[in-house]
């Protein structure tokens, strides 16, 4: 095992961990604002993945130019989620939430393979292919401009709620929905907002994904797995930390996958494990 | 409803189910009996530790994995009776129980759930690379002579109808007791308000410990049954999370924390699922998983206590008695 086989596998978990926060980060958004875990998050980067492929087949539109499209459709799934499933059971208990989103999941997943099949499909030729070589470690170009891609609107994501008013009041509801309510500020539609803004993350992450992976209406399952465990892994209610989280997981998976390809998945939860048992709030937690 | 209107309304609950396999006399409704009584069982068992005690587990397959694995194993090296392996996969998911326990307790709510999901795809992961357990390809369990020793029936399914019935009544029973006794108020203090149950003297730890201790071995009786009921494993069968998330949902369904709320749920359940197969499944289009998943919607939507607080709405009368509020876990709670 040389070093060069070791700093590439870095290099590409640091490359997939972006990918990974940006996922988590519309998971820790909602969750930050409603202590709900939103089990249909993997089927929304489903759809989104597939919202990229079929602009492409149809439309010849490169998923580039898919992005904008497909990050303000899954803002449009997240606000109808909101209003049509999730502002009725608001007060409902947690295993309510959470038997309501899994039900949504099994919709959505069941609901694609209904309409396109469950086949696999890739973007053939997209504008961003190939590799090149860096100080002697290859670099996936897709996978380069997805991290890149998912690192900035992460920023962007982050600015939104700590510098714009309308984040502060998105922050303010998140820490105490009533005071926020007296305040002026319609909860309603910020929760709302916070599901559009949630859905829209891995709608970008899923456009960026599309121009390297395969699209097929499980493929959000184990990157919702993954999702979850960053988020809880930077720890709940901090959107930051899950920027640290997703680079984390990343990291693991692919040095573990050096040794042992079929364990990855057991490092990243062994090292879940290991983090949350020393520090039972995950690494930056509020709750 | 008064104690003795419901004494007779279970014994005629019980003669139905008894009489149920020499109506139905056809494979197929007993085999979807046989499933419901699995999984009330499953979700009682669940319920135990998720819905009395409020630790909110997605790791219901390691338990039934071990049972299955266990009971299967020892037939298959030593040609033990799979009743003695079913003691011994209790135990040994006990043994588990305490070991994942101890250290996760610590975790609360979200953390404690997906700490439970991760140690399912650890375990999954390792008996997928296990080969000395059969690894990915499992283990089909010989045929042997049907008797009840040889826990396999061959001719006279029926006999493992009854054995579900059996094994089913029995965890309905021990939990029953459980709930009435000093056991089941501190299990429930946990969950209301671990902070204040502690204050109060309950050792919190302990109490969870014996609540996931019961929960595994219940869940390890399951796995078991459904071993010798199949005669194959594997661990995409047997080790799933998606199997663990199910065990969840019927709970749910039915409602946290009740007694007849796992049955129900189960009933209810898999019926739906079933329905729905048959009707709509075969044709690849998987119509009938998106009515699945939308029935799952609409029912946690109108009726976030689960199904056993809708009956108790329609039993109750004008100046009847009220009926008991579906019981359900505050959020976050420890």
């Amino acid at each position: 095992m040389t070093a060069e086989v070791v700093a590439q596998a870095l290099l590409s978990g640091l490359l997939m961990g972006f990918v990974y926060a940006l996922v988590a980060a519309g998971l820790s958004l909602i969750f930050g604002l409603m202590e709900i875990v939103n089990f249909a998050h993997g089927e929304f980067l489903m759809l989104a993945m597939f919202a990229t492929f079929w602009a492409w087949a149809l439309a010849g539109l490169d998923p580039v130019l898919a992005l904008p499209l497909a990050t303000a459709l899954l803002f449009g799934v997240g606000w109808i989620v909101y209003r049509g499933v999730i502002s009725r059971i608001l007060a409902a208990p947690m295993l309510a939430q959470i038997f309501a989103t899994f039900g949504l999941s099994v919709f959505l997943r069941s609901g694609a393979q209904f309409l396109w099949t469950p086949d696999f499909r890739l973007v053939q030729n997209p504008w961003i292919r190939g590799r090149f070589s860096l100080l002697g470690l290859f670099v996936g170009a897709p996978q380069l401009a997805a991290a890149l891609a998912a690192l900035l609107a992460f920023g962007l994501l982050y600015w939104f709620i700590t510098r714009t008013e309308t984040g502060l009041a998105l922050q303010a509801t998140a820490q105490d929905r009533q005071a926020a309510a007296l305040m002026g500020i319609n909860t309603e539609r910020m929760f709302a907002l916070g599901w559009g803004l949630g859905a829209a993350c891995v709608g970008t992450a899923g456009a960026l994904l599309a121009n390297f992976f395969y699209v097929f209406p499980d493929v959000g399952a184990v990157f919702a797995l993954l999702a979850y465990v960053t988020v809880a892994l930077g720890g709940f209610g901090n959107v930051a930390a899950t920027l640290l989280g997703g680079v984390l997981i990343g990291l693991v998976e692919n040095l573990v996958g050096l040794w042992a390809p079929a364990f990855k998945y057991v490092g990243v939860f062994c090292f879940y494990l290991l983090v949350v048992l020393w520090r039972p709030q995950g690494l930056f937690g509020r709750y | 409803m008064g104690d003795r209107g419901r004494r007779a309304l279970l014994a005629g609950l019980g003669a139905v189910l008894v009489a149920f396999p020499w109506v139905f006399v056809n494979p197929y409704p007993r085999d979807v009996m046989i499933r419901i009584f699995l999984y009330a069982l499953l979700a009682q068992a669940w319920n135990l530790l998720g819905g009395y005690c409020g630790q909110v587990s997605l790791g219901s397959a390691v338990f039934f994995g071990i049972g299955a694995y266990t009971s299967s194993v020892l037939s298959l090296w030593w040609g033990v009776s799979p009743w003695i392996g079913m003691l011994a996969g209790m135990a040994l998911a006990v043994l588990v129980s305490q070991a994942i326990g101890y250290p996760c307790f610590r975790l609360r709510g979200h953390y404690f759930a997906i700490a439970t999901i991760g140690i399912g795809e650890i375990v999954q992961t390792v008996a997928i690379n296990w080969d000395a357990i059969g690894g990915a390809r499992g283990i089909w369990l010989p045929i042997k002579p049907e008797t009840l020793v040889n826990f396999q029936f061959h001719r006279a399914k029926w006999a493992y109808y009854y054995v579900a019935l059996a094994l089913l009544a029995a965890v309905f029973g021990l939990t029953a007791f459980v709930e009435r006794s000093r056991l089941g108020y501190y299990f429930r203090a946990i969950r209301e308000d671990p902070d204040a149950a502690q204050s109060l003297g309950v050792p919190l730890t302990r109490y969870k410990l014996l609540a996931i201790a019961g929960s595994a071995a219940f869940t390890a009786l399951g796995g078991t049954f459904y071993a010798q009921y199949v005669l194959f494993i594997d661990p995409e069968s047997v080790f799933p999370t998606s199997l663990s998330i199910l065990v969840c949902l019927v709970a749910v369904l039915g409602g946290v924390g009740t007694l007849w709320g796992p049955a129900l749920g189960a009933a209810v359940l898999i019926s739906l699922s079933e329905t729905t197969r048959i009707w709509l499944g075969g044709t690849g289009k998987a119509v009938d998983l998106m009515i699945y998943g939308g029935l799952i919607v609409l029912v946690s939507v109108f009726q976030p206590g689960g199904l056993v607080g809708l009956v108790g709405r329609l039993g109750r009368r004008p100046g009847g008695p009220a009926s008991p509020t579906p019981v359900v876990v505050p959020q976050g709670t420890g």
